[in-house]
């Protein structure tokens, strides 16, 4: 057997059988799963209910105001002032809406007054502002005598449909989900490789501090030492990978299998009343389906695979070199931030400019530099990006890849065997030219 | 006899410092060659090179005949000053991977294993984890490892340090064992008296440089001073004292001895052990008479402090 797959197998099995693996592997869904249904259970909860007191001067308005699970309304115009702002006070009442007793709508524009102890939320005061403004609307159009109905049925609603050059017709909205399928895999890959960059590291760090590297690179190359452990770690976070991949795929197998019960049931239920609704919403989601699938997923896939293994086998290569210079763990600090640097950058550039714009300049350039192109192009590629731009962007992507690779082993054979201090930035050239 | 290592005016430089400067070596099949030094000599420079661990940046290094080649690492066995093993393997396994590594197969692995498992009664040990033993204890497993591919070439940094005498012993009689069997070994020590002990040859490397090599008794004769030690018991010190300074050069000394002897260090300069027994006699009873024969520490340091 060669050395290397001796190598591969050693660091492999090392990692696989470490305790923290096993415990990451199963619990991390689990606690996924947990975070989830804890979010939704949050989010079901109904809020407390807020009374606000309502002081309309004028009474035109007070009725205007609908109570409903979370505000409840009541009128308090006859009420003293004073006694209600009391009241606020010692927190009898949520808010109070002060109403001024004002015959002129341009003055009731600015002379409303609302009053809390806490703040209330932007979506709150602008309900109660949209509110005000309607009916101010209204009146206004009723004074200078123009017929509510008449303007209410001259407006207009506009949908622009999208479609492609191509025919084919395309939905609004999924862009949005283009930016999370590509969101999605650039994501996984930086996560990929600050999880197990770090392991690569780490486990360069043990073999120097436990001393046991002389003996083994009496036996092999510093490269092959380097690249068996590289190439062992990532196959363990691959496995990693598809243990969650099976368990997600399984639980969403169940979850449907089980909620496609319950959800035929409730639609009995209400059935006529959904019935209309229901068909539209099947259109629109069979249609989203059929976009799905129009992503170019081949593409998605395969090009996952490739920047995933050389952005991965790109950075850990200076993870390596950084482990084999340092001598624990908190002497990489000041190695570790020019790598994530760029890992960072990628997201935000994908997260922000591609979003916007994934042709223009800044995503293209971006996602050719080959450190945040395995990102950056992740997140393109679900718009479309001609061939020709992938090709170029893996071709510099592997060829920087060598390159790194070379001098990360440079530094990884003189680092490995230097103990005891920390090294600078200009040493580590230093030991270039050795 | 031939040479299982001819180190020919290798060079190895880090940047600007010249951890060695064409050092030669020759060291004879089945022969234990210590390889000595004060600490930045060099030492560890050399072996690394001679493990292809690191390129010397001039000079060739030859291994039973043949230029040194990668294939040459399943032929030596090396233990490293800096002892260390994996901490959270087993020993079993820790020991089946080294061994492959050095291109044993699997089998074999075993197979010699369990020869040095029951060898050194370490059988109960396969399952438990580096980190579970005793610094003694991985020691020997380091040394089990060192061994194990049954090297023709055996290179062993300071072998003893860390280890009680009860297993600094053990492993000095396994040493001289796989010696007889006809491996060769390097040993580089600061440890004289194992030198004085164990090695047939011997080398010193200092600020780079080798200053001595050859076969230890050589060496030694080379640094003999032709002083002897002498006892005598005499009536007339003052005229034994008279007649020996007209001829040597004389200092006190002592050693052991039953006898209210008069006890002294003599250099004969020229003459003969025959003059100086000669004299001595005449003037009194001679009851101790031995050549003083330089120590490998007085070799030490009187080359690495001239």
């Amino acid at each position: 057997m060669s050395k290397l797959v001796l190598i591969i197998k050693r660091e492999f099995i090392a990692k696989v059988r470490n305790k923290s693996f096993i415990v990451m592997t199963f619990l991390s869904p689990l606690l996924f799963v947990g975070i989830g249904v804890f979010v939704g259970y949050l989010s079901t909860m109904k809020a407390e209910l807020k009374t606000i007191a309502v002081h309309d001067e004028t009474g035109r308005f007070v009725n205007e105001f609908k109570s409903d699970e979370e505000y409840k309304y009541v009128d308090l115009s006859k009420v003293d002032l004073k006694v209600l702002k009391d009241s606020i006070v010692s927190k009898s009442y949520e808010g109070l809406l002060i109403i001024p007793n004002t015959d002129d709508n341009a003055q009731l524009q600015n002379g409303i007054q609302y009053i809390s102890n806490d703040s209330p939320s932007v979506s709150f005061t602008e309900d109660l502002e949209d509110i005000i403004a309607k009916k101010i609307t209204a009146e206004n159009f009723q004074k200078a005598g123009l017929d509510t109905l008449k303007i209410n049925n001259a407006k207009a609603t506009v949908a622009i449909n999208l479609e492609k050059a191509s025919g084919e017709e395309a939905l609004k909205g999924l862009n949005e989900i283009k930016i999370i399928i590509g969101g999605a895999f650039g994501y996984l890959i930086m996560m990929f490789i600050v999880l197990y960059g770090n392991m690569v590291m780490r486990s360069v760090i043990e073999e120097k501090t436990s001393r046991i590297i002389e003996v083994i690179i009496s036996s092999v190359k510093p490269f092959q030492l380097m690249m068996g452990k590289i190439i062992g770690t990532s196959l363990a976070g691959i496995l990693q990978f598809l243990i969650w991949a099976i368990l997600g795929l399984s639980a969403m197998f169940i979850v449907s299998s089980m909620f496609g019960v319950q959800m035929g049931a409730s639609a009995g239920a209400q059935a006529q009343a959904m019935e209309t609704a229901q068909q539209a919403a099947g259109s629109n989601i069979g249609m989203y389906i059929k976009e799905l699938w129009n992503l170019p997923i081949a593409t998605i896939l395969i090009s996952f695979i490739i920047y995933f293994i050389g952005g991965y086998f790109l950075y850990s290569s200076f993870y390596a070199s950084i482990g084999a210079a340092v001598d624990n763990e908190t002497d990489s600090q000041q190695f570790l931030l020019p790598i994530i640097m760029p890992l960072i950058l990628g997201v935000y550039i994908g997260f922000f400019t591609v979003m916007n714009d994934p042709h223009g300049t800044v995503a293209t350039v971006f996602s050719m530099i080959p450190l945040t192109s395995p990102i950056v192009m992740m997140m393109r590629i679900p718009f479309g990006v001609p061939m020709w731009q992938i090709i170029v962007s893996m071709l510099l992507l592997f060829g920087t890849f060598l390159g790194v690779v070379w001098f990360a082993a440079k530094i990884y054979r003189v680092g490995i065997l230097m103990y005891g201090k920390k090294p600078t930035w200009r040493e580590l050239i230093k030991w270039l030219k050795y | 006899m031939s040479n299982i290592l001819e180190v020919n005016k290798v060079v190895k430089q880090y940047g600007d410092y010249t951890a060695l400067n064409e050092v030669s070596l020759t060291v004879p099949k089945g022969s234990i060659y210590g390889l000595l030094g004060p600490n930045g000599a060099g030492k560890t420079s050399l072996i690394r090179i001679i493990n292809q661990i690191t390129m010397p940046d001039g000079g060739s290094v030859t291994l039973d005949g043949e230029r040194l080649k990668p294939e040459h690492v399943a032929v030596i066995g090396y233990m490293p000053e800096e002892r260390g093993l994996y901490k959270t393997m087993k020993v079993g396994e820790q020991c089946l991977y080294l061994a492959q590594l050095k291109g044993l197969s699997k089998q074999e692995a075993k197979q010699q294993l369990d020869y040095w498992f029951e060898r050194l009664e370490i059988q109960g040990w396969w399952n438990k984890k580096i980190q579970e033993l005793s610094k003694g204890m991985a020691q020997k497993i380091q040394f089990v490892v060192t061994v194990l591919h049954k090297p023709k070439l055996l290179i062993l940094d300071e072998p003893f340090s860390g280890f009680d005498p009860v297993n600094a012993n053990l492993i000095k009689d396994e040493i001289i064992e796989l010696n007889k069997q006809g491996t060769s070994v390097i040993f580089s020590t600061h440890r004289m008296e194992s030198v004085e002990e164990m090695c047939d040859y011997i080398a010193l490397i200092h600020k780079s440089n080798k200053l001595i090599e050859g076969r230890l008794s050589d060496v030694k004769k080379q640094f003999r001073t032709n002083s002897y030690e002498v006892g005598i018991l005499s009536d007339n010190i003052e005229g034994l004292m008279y007649d020996l300074s007209q001829k040597f050069t004389l200092s006190q000394t002592d050693f052991k001895s039953l006898n209210d002897e008069l006890k002294l260090e003599i250099n004969l300069g020229n003459a003969t052990p025959n003059d100086l027994l000669n004299t001595l006699i005449k003037r009194g009873q001679v009851t101790h008479f031995v050549e003083k024969i330089p120590s490998m520490n007085d070799i030490f340091i009187q080359t690495v402090t001239k």
